[in-house]
């Protein structure tokens, strides 16, 4: 399969991705549009991997899933911190720290 | 044991004395730490005579010792040891020093036994006779200008003593400032030593000088003008002595101590201590001695109109000290520090006797209240007697031999320093004068109404408490003069120490008698030798046609003293009314408070508003507000970034990589 299929998948991926966290208020999906995100990027990567013939794409890959499981392991514990102190599951009105 | 050690340890004594007073006050009983400071500086002397008697026992060139206990600082060149050196010099203002500190310390014992403070001031005092042994004992300039500085915080302290009399505080603050003044001076003088000689060491110093400098150049001229800025500032010579009569406002037996024997002589020994230099820099030592004539002048007529009768004694004090300053600037040594010896007995004769006056005054200083004393108080009477004759040097009491050596040594200088003699002669009549004036408004005549009280009841007179300076009543409490005064009459330790001085000041100017004895001198002398000033010596003859010159002139002075204020008692007001602006001058003190004030105070007051107003104002809060807007305003400009909502950062951050994106391609196209 060529390339250029993968790539368009990936970026249609981050697209929509970056577009939930744009319009979505609630940070449970904000957290699964990031991981779509960083998965777009994963599959670019495991592509272009391929494409290139070396394992080094492959590893970025595996990297990146590390800090994406830290990502939702730090998430998830702030949304069950902002639940436990009865404050509204919505990231516009959660905006004390504007300068 | 050796003559340093027993050095050592007449340093150890007082310093002992202070800490222990000073830590144990809650526990130790206000007499105890009398006994202890008193003991303490008695068994200072003790030591003091020891190494008198150590060096007695060595030939007369070898009697010059060094030793130290350890280094402060050994590096780069420096060499500063905590070291002493005991030659003649030190021996003879060791001795002086805690000879008359013990008499005091025994005197005050009496005098100050209602005061709140008794520990308090007996640790000072005793920190005091360790600052002031320090400074004579320092084999080294940093050690000199501890100890220089020392004597001047204890001045300060001692001053202010009643810390609640807003009087006292000021002359302490007052005194302080002028000796810091003095201090710079004796610092700058050792930096510019250690930079022409490479040491601070008096023996390394005194030996090289003569190779370093030529005679009359200015640096050691620059040397020795800095040294007398220090000895002119701590022995209150014309400009640096309005903080003297100040310093009255001090309890009477630190008057008699710091501000009449020991302490205001410093300046005396510093210059006869660094004589090598002042050899080598002829100017400058002309100089102390016009500033020293100056002084004894001027003090001298400023005394003829004071009416406090501590102000009058120390104003006579900086005119003898004018007296010794000129003679050591000359080359007069031994002579000067003869007559620092005599005049440490009777001044702080003088002003004990003054103190049991004052006491029986209920602490009023006014002479004009004064009179008939002789009556009331028969001993303290005599005492002041014996120390106003010395004083006035009445023939064949001390002061009547140690002055004129002076004035003989200058006679015998010839030239210029022929009329210094004049000038002190005309010093020596003024002095007779305003001491007789003191005895004779005292003494005589009819009791004031203290006076007769005391006669009366045989008890102390006791008004309510006031400042003697301003007239205000003020408490007894501690930081005030205790409720209850003491005089000679009724408390044996004054009596015992008022003996011993008098006998002093009567007496001791018998171990120099031209002719007849040489003590001093010959003990003295060696110290001296390296210049060549010290061979000058007024011949026998010289010498006792100055004494006849001296008695004569002490005669008169006294039967004018007695022909103006007690056989025609209207003819000073006469004087007052046809010499007016004599007598305003002498009164306002040559209105050298004020001159200083316009030149030096007011000034330097202008140039800090000045600064607060405008430096301050404008320069440095102009820079801090200027950077404060800048980082502010910039900040304040990103803020609006920064609205807490999280989509609004993510949106920023994506349309910042698409930026970002947007240029890599069109740079890589």
């Amino acid at each position: 399969m060529n390339i250029e299929w993968y790539v368009v998948l990936s970026s249609l991926l981050f697209a929509i991705g970056a577009t939930g966290i744009l319009i979505r208020r609630s940070p449970i999906v904000i957290l699964l549009c990031l991981e779509l995100m960083l998965n777009a990027g994963n599959l670019a990567l495991v592509a272009f991997s391929r494409m290139v013939g070396n394992q080094e794409g492959q590893v970025f890959a595996l990297i990146v899933m590390v800090v994406a499981a830290c990502e939702v392991v730090v998430g998830l514990g702030l949304i069950v911190a902002i639940f436990r102190r009865k404050l509204p599951l919505d990231v516009d009105e959660l905006r004390e720290l504007r300068g | 044991m050796s003559a340093t050690s027993w050095t050592w340890l007449v340093l150890l004594f007082p310093l002992a004395g202070s800490i222990l007073i000073s830590l144990g006050f809650r526990s130790i009983p206000a007499r105890v730490a009398g006994v202890i400071g008193t003991g303490a500086i008695a068994l200072a002397f003790a030591c003091a005579v020891a190494a008198l008697v150590n060096l007695l026992g060595q030939e007369p060139d070898a009697r010059h010792h060094a030793s130290s206990l350890w280094d402060y600082a050994s590096a780069a060149g420096l060499d500063i040891k905590l070291g002493i050196y005991v030659d003649q010099l030190s021996a003879f203002m060791m001795l002086v020093v805690t000879g008359v500190s013990t008499l005091i310390h025994l005197y005050s014992f009496g005098y100050m036994r209602s005061d709140e403070g008794y520990h308090r001031f007996f640790s000072y005092l005793n920190f005091f006779v360790f600052s002031m042994l320090l400074l004579v004992l320092a084999g080294n300039f940093v050690l000199l200008t501890v100890g220089w500085a020392f004597v001047g915080f204890a001045s300060y302290a001692l001053i202010s003593f009643w810390y609640r009399r807003t009087t006292a505080t000021e002359a302490g603050m007052k005194a302080f400032v002028i000796n810091v003044v003095g201090d710079i001076g004796l610092v700058l003088a050792a930096f510019l030593i250690f930079r022409e000689i490479g040491s601070f060491d008096y023996g390394t110093v005194f030996a090289k000088a003569p190779e370093v400098f030529q005679s009359g150049e200015w640096t050691v001229t620059a040397i020795c003008l800095l040294l007398l800025v220090g000895a002119f500032a701590k022995s209150a010579q014309i400009p640096f002595h309005t903080w003297l009569p100040d310093a009255m406002e001090g309890p009477t037996p630190v008057s008699s101590l710091i501000h009449a024997a020991t302490m205001v002589t410093a300046g005396v020994y510093l210059i006869a201590r660094t004589h090598v230099l002042f050899y080598l820099a002829p100017t400058a030592a002309d100089i102390a001695a016009f500033g020293g004539l100056a002084t004894l002048l001027v003090a001298g007529t400023i005394a003829l109109a004071q009416t406090d009768l501590k102000r009058v004694i120390a104003y006579s004090t900086m005119s003898q000290i004018g007296y010794m300053i000129m003679g050591v600037s000359i080359g007069a040594y031994s002579a000067g520090l003869f007559h620092l010896m005599t005049h440490a007995f009777f001044k702080a004769l003088l002003f004990m006797a003054a103190g049991s006056i004052i006491s029986a005054m209920a602490n009023r200083q006014d002479i004009d209240r004064m009179s008939g004393f002789w009556k009331a108080m028969r001993f303290t009477s005599l005492m002041l007697l014996v120390g106003g004759l010395a004083l006035a040097a009445f023939p064949l009491t001390s002061g009547f031999f140690s002055k004129d050596s002076i004035l003989a040594y200058a006679e015998a200088r010839g030239g210029m320093y022929a009329w210094m003699a004049i000038g002190g002669y005309v010093g020596a009549l003024l002095t007779a004068l305003y001491t007789f004036r003191l005895i004779f408004r005292v003494l005589p005549g009819r009791p004031c109404e203290e006076a007769q009280h005391l006669i009366d009841s045989g008890e102390l007179y006791h008004g309510p408490p006031i400042n003697p300076a301003t007239e205000e009543e003020e408490d007894t409490d501690v930081g005030f003069p205790g409720a209850h005064h003491h005089i000679a009459e009724q408390s044996w330790p004054m009596a015992v120490a008022m003996a011993l001085l008098g006998f002093g000041a009567l007496f001791a100017g018998l171990i120099q008698v031209p002719g007849v004895d040489n003590v001093l001198f010959g003990f003295l002398e060696p110290a001296f030798l390296d210049s060549p000033l010290a061979e000058i010596h007024p011949s026998v003859g010289a010498e006792w046609r100055g004494l006849a010159i001296g008695a004569a002139i002490s005669l008169i002075g006294i039967f004018a003293a007695w022909v103006l204020w007690v056989s025609r008692p209207q003819l000073p007001a006469l004087f007052r009314e046809r010499l007016r602006p004599v007598y305003l001058l002498c009164l306002n003190k040559w209105y050298f408070d004020e001159a200083i004030d316009f030149l030096v105070v007011r000034p330097a007051l202008a140039i800090g508003r000045f600064a607060n107003s405008t430096f301050e104002r404008i320069v440095v809060d102009g820079l801090i507000t200027g950077t404060e807007d800048t980082v502010g305003g910039a900040g304040r400009l990103v803020r609006v970034v920064q609205s807490g909502f999280v989509r609004s950062y993510a949106l920023l951050l994506l349309a910042g990589f698409a930026g970002l994106a947007l240029y890599f391609l069109i740079v890589s196209s």
